[in-house]
């Protein structure tokens, strides 16, 4: 018996579908919402109530310390006083005068003053910089990164006192940012290339021609890669590196001396001591996220070598870096290092730091990258080797592209964590914003035992800048999945 | 594919005009997984245009054998030319037979964060050195003669089975390859997609493609095939005209097997 066959006579059929019933009350509304989330059965109830109890009490011990904060104080013994004579003997307050009378060195270290808006402007440039790379799907999301970067480095120009043109020239800056979003990102993208350039001229000075030669030696180094590329392409890499190391050994500082007698473009030199605060954490933190995402590609990608020599020596380093402390690195970058430089070099410290953090990161991003390599299925290698792709192309078109995406929680996490540890760099010496700038500030017989204030204040923009990150991998993540769907 | 049951004589496959060398040549071929003989002293010739199904059962080394002629496996003693190329461990060579040799998968090892479109056209591109818009016009193409034109710019994840398995095709004719390796390509396809692949690929086969299916559609190896090679433990164990293979089967092991994929 078949079950299209209509003449055999049948018990029921039901011709019409009911049509859907209001939820009941406990289901919708934020009474529904409370009963099921809160206090669905006595065991929530007690947990909800002890969350509350918990809750209201820390706030009620913190809260009078932020409400009877004081913001205008010349010193710590002052502030006291003021909280003294406002609520009464005994009553605790938070003595934020301290940040606005040096809310400068925490951000800026000893920068001189009256450069301030050289770093500002390195700052508010990384914006353009960075926008046609992270945001390069999304013209809305472009402009509106753009727009708020352009206002964040108004608003920090305003609070410097930067002068007036460079403010303008900002300002001019953003603008054509925008426009070129606007009608040719990809253009932007050579701004991205000729950022570092630039940022580091910006901040420590000095003739614009030195770190444009060292762009220009790459760019030989490119070249010569190229031309050799079809005659002889196992050489061309070798031949790049010779080159590389050729102008920068021998063309790239007579070059810039010439083409500096030529076109003097010179800025006050900065030296990397007078380097401290946020300033220098972002310096270090930005330069070795950036550098430490292609390292970390390129040494997840040798560990899964075929290649013994190149597997080995991959293996070899990342359980190396991985197994010492960032302290150890940054104690080699401070003080070993020199024993190994040919004597008079001198090879800034921040530099130093930079590779170290960087090699440091660089270690768990292959780690966190060859964890994403290894989820991809094998047919995926095998897909991309049918179609005759070589290796190259395979990994860069096939197997990055779904193995980064697959690593972003952790790539963003380590970039995170990286961030947090530029703080270490106190240990050596520098001033970074924690422990450096804050001692330095105590020194001060003023501020003398001024503790949780400048805590305080570092904790939230730290927290600020890496919960941006977070979210900035929430929408790369979303956006991803998006297209995979 | 019962309905279908005309088979082709051998003799009428249209040889390639510009050679007659055959497409492939697999002479006294040997293959271990560490100390497992996989495959034992194969020699195959297949010639221009003809279309060959093996079967057998599974652990027989049938995939292993048509993995090895575009080098995704290596052998290890004996010759394998394709297309004149000797595969050695040259990689060279193996990419100019990939690029020559199209494969469809078991899984079909789409590229998930590609739309079908950039999935065809990715290596016209980056192989052939291919325009782009080029390339598009000729996915385009192929997407019609599997006959999913309207789904060019989804992602493979929006697909069915059977329509993903159709884009994987297109994607290897892309190539416009002059063999077709086909490894199980509907075992993992509910069976009412099964009919669509297999019709696609019964296409392909009128158009003179050098094919070697591994399949257990024997259907579409009487439909299709010129010859049907029998695979166990490794050896070749019977070949012979669809024909021939399923009404008069010559070795035991054949027959056993006969009987049981047929049987039921």
């Amino acid at each position: 018996m078949s079950v299209t066959d209509t003449t055999v006579p049948t018990a029921y059929v039901r011709t019409e579908m009911l049509p859907p019933r209001a939820a009941p009350m406990q289901r919708k509304g934020a009474l529904g919402w409370l009963r099921e989330n809160l206090f669905s059965n006595w065991f929530n109830t007690v947990l909800t109530v002890l969350g509350i109890a918990i809750i209201w009490w820390f706030v009620s011990h913190f809260w009078p310390w932020f409400a009877h904060s004081v913001w205008s104080a010349g010193s710590l013994r002052e502030c006291r006083e003021i909280i003294a004579a406002t609520w009464g003997e005994g009553a605790s307050g938070a003595c934020f005068a301290v940040i606005r009378e040096r809310w400068h060195q925490y951000l800026f270290g000893f920068y001189p003053r009256a450069e301030y808006w050289r770093p500002v402007m390195t700052i508010g440039l990384m914006f353009i910089a960075l926008a046609p790379v992270l945001f390069s799907v999304s013209a809305t999301i472009r402009r509106r990164v753009l727009a708020g970067g352009g206002l964040l480095t108004m608003i920090l120009m305003a609070i410097c006192g930067v002068p007036l043109w460079s403010a303008m020239l900002m300002l001019a800056l953003f603008g054509v940012a925008l426009l070129l979003a606007e009608y040719a990102p990809g253009r932007l993208l050579w701004f991205t290339v000729f950022y570092p350039v630039l940022g580091v001229w910006l901040l420590w000075g000095g003739s614009l021609w030195s770190p444009m030669m060292v762009l220009a030696g790459l760019a030989a180094g490119f070249v010569v890669a190229r031309l050799l590329a079809k005659r002889a392409p196992g050489l061309a890499p070798f031949a790049a590196i010779i080159t590389i190391a050729i102008w920068w050994a021998f063309i790239s500082q007579p070059l810039a001396d010439a083409l500096a007698g030529v076109l003097p473009l010179s800025l006050l030199h900065v030296t990397s001591r007078e380097f401290g605060g946020f300033l220098l954490a972002i310096v270090i933190g930005v330069s070795g996220i950036t550098m430490s995402l292609p390292l970390g590609i390129v040494l997840a990608l040798a560990r899964r070598s075929d290649m013994p020599l190149i597997k080995t020596f991959a293996v070899m380093f990342i359980e190396f870096i991985r197994g010492v402390p960032l302290i150890s690195l940054l104690f080699v970058a401070s003080t070993l290092l020199n024993y190994f430089m040919p004597p008079g070099t001198n090879f800034d410290i921040i530099l130093r730091v930079i590779i170290m953090v960087t090699i440091f990161a660089a270690a768990y991003m292959a780690e966190v990258i060859r964890g994403g390599l290894a989820a991809l299925p094998k047919g995926q290698y095998e897909a991309a080797d049918s179609l005759g792709l070589d290796y190259w192309q395979a990994q860069r078109l096939i197997i990055l592209p779904q193995a980064l995406k697959i690593s972003i929680p952790g790539i963003v996490g380590t970039f995170i964590g990286m961030f947090k540890d530029t703080t270490l760099v106190g240990l050596i010496g520098l001033y970074e914003p924690l422990k450096g700038i804050s001692d330095f500030v105590r020194a001060d017989f003023n501020w003398k035992g001024i503790y949780w204030e400048p805590f305080v204040f570092v904790g939230v923009i730290f927290f600020v800048i890496c919960f941006s990150m977070s979210r900035y991998s929430m929408y790369l993540e979303r956006r991803l999945s998006r297209e995979n769907r | 594919m019962s309905e279908t049951t005309t088979t082709i004589d051998r003799n009428d496959v249209p040889a390639d005009a510009t050679s007659t060398a055959p497409a492939i040549e697999i002479r006294d071929m040997n293959k271990w997984y560490g100390a497992f003989h996989v495959l034992r002293d194969i020699d195959l010739t297949v010639a221009r245009g003809e279309r060959i199904v093996i079967a057998g059962p599974s652990g027989s080394g049938k995939s292993t054998l048509i993995r090895c002629i575009n080098r995704l496996e290596e052998h290890q003693s004996g010759q394998i030319i394709v297309d004149g190329i000797e595969l050695t461990s040259d990689i060279k060579n193996i990419d100019k037979v990939r690029s020559e040799v199209g494969m469809v998968f078991q899984h079909f090892n789409l590229f998930p964060h590609l739309t079908v479109l950039e999935n065809c056209t990715l290596a016209p591109i980056w192989v052939r050195k291919m325009p782009k818009a080029k390339a598009e016009e000729l996915a385009m193409r192929f997407l019609e003669k599997v006959r999913i034109p309207e789904q060019a710019n989804k992602y493979p994840g929006q697909l069915s089975g059977g329509q993903q398995q159709r884009v994987a095709i297109a994607r290897s004719l892309c190539m416009e390859p002059r063999i077709m390796l086909f490894d199980e390509p509907t075992s993992a396809l509910d069976p009412e997609m099964i009919k669509e692949v297999l019709d696609t690929m019964i296409e392909l086969a009128e158009t003179g493609m050098t094919m070697l299916c591994v399949t257990h559609e024997m259907g579409f190896a009487q439909a299709v095939a010129d010859r049907v090679i029998f695979m166990d433990q490794g050896q070749i164990v019977e070949q012979n005209t669809p024909s021939e293979f399923f009404n008069n089967p010559q070795n035991e092991r054949t027959k056993l097997f006969l009987s049981q994929i047929l049987g039921h």
